[in-house]
């Protein structure tokens, strides 16, 4: 997860250890074990609930652990993961999670920019007052968030379909229970977690310099060039950071789509989240083995997601600070 | 060229007044997003405050909770309607509807003779009154059980921010001042543990801590936490990493070992960070679903705010006034909390977002 942005700023201590003496000298012996004396929570919590999880969820994933009837569990060697590839509700919540994320990155992206810029406008009274209350929703607990708005999409008597009715359509959609519509109103929920989005995004635009933009109007370029030449590629950093989040997060999608449907994945599947399907999995089912193998793939479209990403980054991403090295 | 430019922009308005069009225009633009991005929770507190005939009263007002007026006649509430008559529409009360013609009173003259209009009564505009239940809030709490969810929510949110700041600073402490063999690996690997997804880990973690007796305690959801994470370390290691070194060293050459260097060097100049990461905890805590979902579905004695929430949504999903109460009491004290510090929290935000 480190970008050049980061490595330069770890780099920044740097100086102080290149100075010291090689060879290890009293002094520093003493460095390194009140160092490693301090990081050891880090450690031993990294090695116990990071590391060794995982490499056992490799092994329980060629078993056919049930926490019901541990005494069974047998080797099935990579039985679990063929049988992913025959199981449509793997190919299911796989569709599921990248309809989403398809419809949902983008819209987010956008509306976070046009948020960030609007906060960011010199024009803009009371600055901080907006910031704050579009940021606040972050601060409503998810489940609860997710009862607001399944109230505000009822059909009856929700405010968006009672909106929608008061100009002229007739025929509004039935949001949540809809395989078509659960979608846009997943994503419409969604927006209310744009505040950190909106943060990061509006810290990258105060940090490009003033003089690009009064060197661009010089030269006669109007709002949007300076939004396209200018601020975008200036906070592709940003951009990155949050996009290849964003794009993990969908794998990780569980919360709004188990309280809004009571964790049914209903209608018809149609919020089957590859999380959900995989929870579902181990702890409804009590197919814990077939649940790990899950979870591995998991872990590997999220390292292969994140490495593609990094790949991309020279492509699109462009880092201030790089020309100067 | 120019001249023309300066003859339109003179003609038309001055600079003075651009500005001002220009800030009318953008907070007006603003405050209409705002009101779309906030109008949720609108609904939420109306329909907190309405009765179950209030909700599915199609008539009344849907933007606040009213009532249909009534006029007590003989002992009986008669609605209030406004009926057209002879002599202009008056406010009467329905003694007895039907589709066909009804017969009504005049609450300014009961005792007169009763007054027969003829059509369907349905066709008629009822009269309402404002009339808000706040009694539902004290419905919901009892019902909810909010005082147990939210003793669990405390326990949970506050033992385990605990946990998370004292072994942040001392990780972060670590990687700031020391210089140890590994030491930039071993950072490379704590930040990519952002990326990880807690699935990978939970399986074998679940299983062992249902072997050690853990699942239906709040042990798994705290004791986890007393291990530093990724963006707490970075936050205040970027923090520490501005104080400057010179103090560590006076502070050093007066006999201070490392810890005390820390407490009262280091900490003391890094409230700022400390509390940005306070409020990270508390909110991740407060707002976690799937860790108690998991560990405590079981057992509601000691379910958290979030997982009671859940399961009073799938109890009582039919009345959606008690699911907006409840919603509403649930979020008062995280967003509360926010306004407070939104400075130093968002300041937070940025701080361990931006930088990387």
């Amino acid at each position: 997860m480190t970008t050049p942005s980061q490595t330069q700023s770890s780099a920044k201590s740097e100086p102080q250890s290149v100075k010291v003496k090689r060879g290890l000298s009293r002094s520093k012996r003493q460095q390194e074990r009140w160092g490693y004396f301090f990081i050891s929570p880090w450690i031993i919590g990294f090695l116990a609930f990071t590391l060794l999880p995982i490499l056992a969820t490799l092994v329980f994933s060629f078993t056919d652990y049930n926490p019901v009837i541990p005494g069974d569990t047998q080797f099935v060697g990579t039985q679990n993961y063929s049988n992913m590839f025959k199981d449509t509700k793997v190919a299911k919540s796989l569709e599921v999670t990248i309809k989403y994320a398809i419809l949902a990155i983008p819209i987010n992206l956008a509306f976070g920019l046009l948020l960030a810029s609007l906060v960011n406008a010199k024009s803009l009274v009371g600055k901080n007052i907006f910031r704050t209350l579009f940021y606040m929703p972050m601060m409503i607990p998810v489940v609860g968030g997710a009862l607001i708005w399944a109230g505000v999409m009822n059909t009856q008597t929700g405010w968006i379909n009672l909106g929608l009715e008061a100009i002229g359509i007739s025929k509004p959609p039935d949001w949540l229970n809809s395989t078509t519509w659960i979608y846009p109103a997943l994503v419409l929920i969604g927006l209310w977690g744009v505040g950190n989005l909106m943060l990061t995004l509006l810290a990258g635009m105060q940090g490009v310099p003033s003089e690009m933009y009064e060197a661009a109007e010089i030269d006669g370029a109007n709002s949007w060039q300076k939004f396209r030449k200018i601020t975008l590629p200036m906070i592709s950093p940003v951009l990155f950071y949050n996009l290849t989040l964003m794009m993990i997060g969908a794998f990780k999608y569980f919360d709004l789509a188990y309280v809004l449907k009571n964790g049914t994945g209903g209608p018809a599947d149609s919020t089957l989240f590859y999380n959900l399907n995989l929870y579902k999995n181990a702890f409804e089912y009590n197919l814990m083995g077939y649940g790990s193998a899950l979870a591995w793939v998991l872990l590997i479209i999220v390292l292969v997601l994140t490495i593609l990403m990094f790949a991309s980054q020279s492509k699109w991403v462009y880092y201030a600070g790089e020309g100067r090295e | 060229m120019s001249a023309i430019t300066r003859r339109r922009q003179q003609a038309f308005m001055t600079r003075r007044q651009r500005n001002i069009l220009n800030r009318i225009l953008t907070g007006g633009v603003a405050t209409f997003i705002l009101l779309i991005f906030l109008a949720p929770l609108g609904y939420m507190f109306t329909t907190a405050i309405k009765s179950d005939e209030q909700m599915s009263d199609p008539n009344a007002p849907a933007y606040w909770p009213h009532s249909p007026q009534t006029f007590e006649y003989e002992g009986k509430e008669l609605e209030l309607y406004r009926v057209p008559t002879g002599d202009g529409v008056k406010v009467l009360a329905a003694f007895k509807k039907s589709r066909r013609e009804s017969w009504f009173i005049d609450p300014d003259n009961p005792g007169a003779e009763q007054i027969h209009w003829e059509g369907n009564w349905r066709t008629l505009e009822p009269l309402y009154f404002a009339d808000p239940q706040w009694e539902n809030f004290k419905t919901s709490w009892d019902k909810l059980n909010f005082p147990r969810l939210l003793r669990n929510t405390l326990i949970i949110a506050g033992v385990g921010t605990l946990g998370a700041v004292v072994s942040s600073v001392f990780v972060a402490y670590g990687f700031s001042r020391y210089e140890f063999r590994g030491k930039n690996a071993l950072f490379l690997i704590l930040i990519a543990s952002i990326i990880l997804p807690v699935q990978a880990t939970l399986i074998p973690t679940y299983i062992l801590f249902a072997k050690i007796k853990w699942t239906n305690t709040f042990l798994p959801l705290i004791v986890p936490h007393f291990f530093a994470n990724a963006y707490n370390v970075f936050l205040l290691r970027q923090y520490f990493m501005q104080i400057p070194r010179e103090l560590d060293e006076a502070a050093m050459i007066d006999g201070a070992n490392p810890l005390r260097v820390l407490f009262s060097v280091i900490l003391p100049q890094s409230i700022p960070a400390m509390t940005a990461v306070c409020l990270f905890h508390f909110f991740f805590a407060w707002n976690d679903f799937f860790s108690p979902l998991v560990y405590l579905v079981s057992k509601p004695d000691l379910w958290p705010l979030s997982v009671g929430l859940q399961r009073f949504n799938a109890t009582y999903g039919r009345v959606p006034n008690l699911i907006q109460t409840s919603a509403l009491i649930t979020m008062v004290l995280p967003v509360m909390i926010f306004f407070l510090a939104q400075r130093v929290f968002m300041q937070g935000i940025v701080f361990s977002g931006v930088e990387k």
